[in-house]
């Protein structure tokens, strides 16, 4: 018997997904720059203030003194104890990852000065695989803290992380008490933490160091929660607030010090180095 | 298997021989099933025991903290609230006696029935549970009294009111809290270890691991969900990411696995407690005259020194 085959399905086909905007292109305003103008800017739209996201060696000459910043423990690599394959190797993803940053992992450590303030900085990568934190960010981290405390400089934290990083298992969930012990190390040095949250710092980040510095500033807009505004939608069906998770509301709820903008992160530090140095 | 991990494996599996799993040997005499344990421990488990103990981890008839609590400790005393904001049912905390010394005992709790899930929200705490405990872990310090935690939570509570009241900090300031501390601690998962909620209440000088009890950094079908793109692709994220016993043994993760009656915890809640309280007073014994100073350099140490690098 013939069959006569009706297609309809472009009637109920979803529609096309908005075409996916330029890195370049404010999410907030829509306005463009071009890559030099928006480096020399610190990567914020002149329009409408947006912070875009800034990658961890872009943010170290943003913050430091020229030619100040001494990298430390730059050869360490992820190992892959659990062989961890989803739908590809983790291993597979490590080394795509780190060809496509020029990074080992997702966090970046070193000494420098910021106006002359010497101090120890640990900086994250949100490009390296959603900086998620496995055993290199969370020994990177711990080092810091050791130098940090050698040298009795504070030490000054960028996180932009979505959290733990699942293909290391339960030793990424260990990273949580491995980074919270190195700043109790650090503190009873008498060193300071400053911690700067970018975005986005959620899960494992914010309920392990980023949550624990003397000072916690964070960057216009940033999403710092320990769930993030997905999870908890559809786990709850609650009705989300606008500001959900933002930096806005956290300073509100008293869970961070300051929001300071991108232009005066630097000279922030560099009186919160002040401050804290001035024995 | 690696060959060094192999190694250790052993090496742990000897100690664990010596220790733990002998304690509870010396009181029950099961040492043929005991061994049977150790021989399973020994094996690498296979996907499907895995998912079991997924399963035994969140069956329904699991004996809970309060169950334990109930049988382990003489005179419990709970002890409520944060002294801030409000009172955590899905975390208990409070004093009690085991083998007639004093410890302060801090643990997840889920509910029984839907009424009682309802009011323990499921064992998802708040901030308020956590700064509950770390109320009750300052107070056990102070006392000089050791702490007992017991795990059991698929996760620190995802909410709108949790996030406003400081979930990520008070999951933080804990496990600092617990870093600080100059009493000996031990900390067990009897269920569910589900991610940053668990560790909250896990930075001890011995972490064991019940059985069929699982440990890991997201829910199986929270990792399937992301990596898989599809929940119902849960098995494969738990074989993926090992979140059984044996496997944290492996890792260094935890210290110790406790024997579970024949058939996982939920058949016999008596035999259970016997042989978790067994581990515990164990631990406990093993720390009982470490200076304080010791105490905690060593547990510093311990959590300092976890992960794998290439």
């Amino acid at each position: 018997m013939a069959r006569i085959d009706v297609s309809i399905e472009h009637k109920h086909a979803p529609p096309e997904p908005p075409a996916k905007k330029h890195p370049n292109t404010c999410p907030g305003c829509g306005s463009h720059y071009r890559d030099d103008e928006l480096e020399a800017a610190l990567r914020v739209c002149r329009q409408c203030g947006y912070h875009f996201p800034v990658k961890a060696r872009e943010r170290i000459g943003q913050l430091v003194d020229p030619m100040s910043f001494e990298e430390q423990a730059e050869d360490l690599r992820s190992a892959d104890p659990l062989e961890f394959f989803d739908l590809r190797a983790y291993k597979e993803r490590l080394a795509e990852a780190e060809l496509a940053t020029g990074l080992g992992d997702a966090m970046v450590i070193g000494s420098a000065t910021i106006e002359t303030q010497p101090c120890e900085l640990a900086v994250m990568d949100f490009s390296f695989m959603g900086g998620s934190m496995g055993s290199v960010t969370g020994e990177k981290f711990a080092r810091a803290c050791e130098h940090a405390a050698e040298a009795g400089v504070p030490l000054v934290s960028v996180s932009a992380s979505g959290g733990a990083r699942m293909q290391e298992g339960i030793l990424a969930l260990m990273q949580l008490p491995k980074t919270v012990v190195a700043v109790e190390e650090l503190h009873e040095a008498r060193c300071a933490l400053i911690s700067v949250l970018a975005h986005p710092t959620t899960g494992g980040l914010l309920a392990s160091f980023a949550s624990l510095g003397d000072v916690l500033l964070a960057e216009p807009g940033a999403l710092m929660s320990f769930a993030g505004p997905r999870v908890v939608a559809q786990t709850t069906r609650e009705k989300l607030p606008d500001d959900f998770g933002l930096a806005e509301s956290n300073l509100r709820f008293g869970h961070v010090d300051a929001i300071v903008p991108r232009p005066e992160l630097r000279m922030t530090l560099a009186r919160l180095l002040r401050l804290f140095g001035s024995d | 298997m690696p060959r060094d991990a192999e190694i250790r494996l052993r090496d742990r599996l000897s100690r664990l021989g010596g220790l733990d799993l002998l304690r509870g040997a010396r009181l029950s005499g099961e040492l043929e099933r005991l061994q049977r344990q150790l021989d399973r421990i020994e094996a690498e488990p296979t996907d499907e025991e895995i998912w079991r103990s997924v399963e035994l981890a969140r069956h329904q008839d699991r004996p809970y903290t309060l169950d334990y609590v109930n049988r382990i400790f003489e005179d419990f005393f709970e002890l409520h609230g944060d002294r801030g904001r409000g009172d955590d049912a899905a975390l208990v905390t409070g004093l009690g006696q085991l083998e007639g010394r004093t410890v302060a005992i801090v643990g997840h709790q889920k509910g029984r029935d839907l009424k009682e899930r309802t009011t323990r929200n499921f064992g998802m705490a708040y901030p308020e549970g956590y700064r509950k405990a770390v109320r009750v872990m300052e107070l056990a310090d102070r006392h000089g009294f050791p702490l007992v935690s017991l795990v059991d939570t698929p996760g620190a509570y995802p909410g709108v009111a949790a996030e406003q009241h400081g979930q990520g900090g008070a999951i933080a300031r804990c496990q600092a809290a617990m870093a600080r501390l100059g009493v000996p601690t031990v900390a067990c998962i009897i269920g569910e270890g589900g991610s940053g909620g668990a560790v909250a209440i896990a930075l001890a000088d011995r972490v064991l691991m019940q059985e069929n009890a699982i440990y890991s950094v997201i829910s199986p079908e929270g990792c399937a969900a992301i990596l898989w793109r599809d929940a119902g692709e849960a098995r494969k994220a738990a074989a993926a990411f090992k979140p059984d016993a044996a496997h944290c043994l492996e890792l260094g993760v935890i210290d110790g696995i406790v024997p579970e009656p024949e058939g996982g915890a939920q058949g016999n809640h008596d035999e259970a407690a016997r042989l978790l309280a067994a581990a515990l007073a164990d631990s406990l014994e093993e720390l009982e005259d470490v200076p304080r100073r010791e105490l905690r350099a060593a547990r510093r140490e311990k959590f300092r020194s976890m992960g794998v690098l290439a």
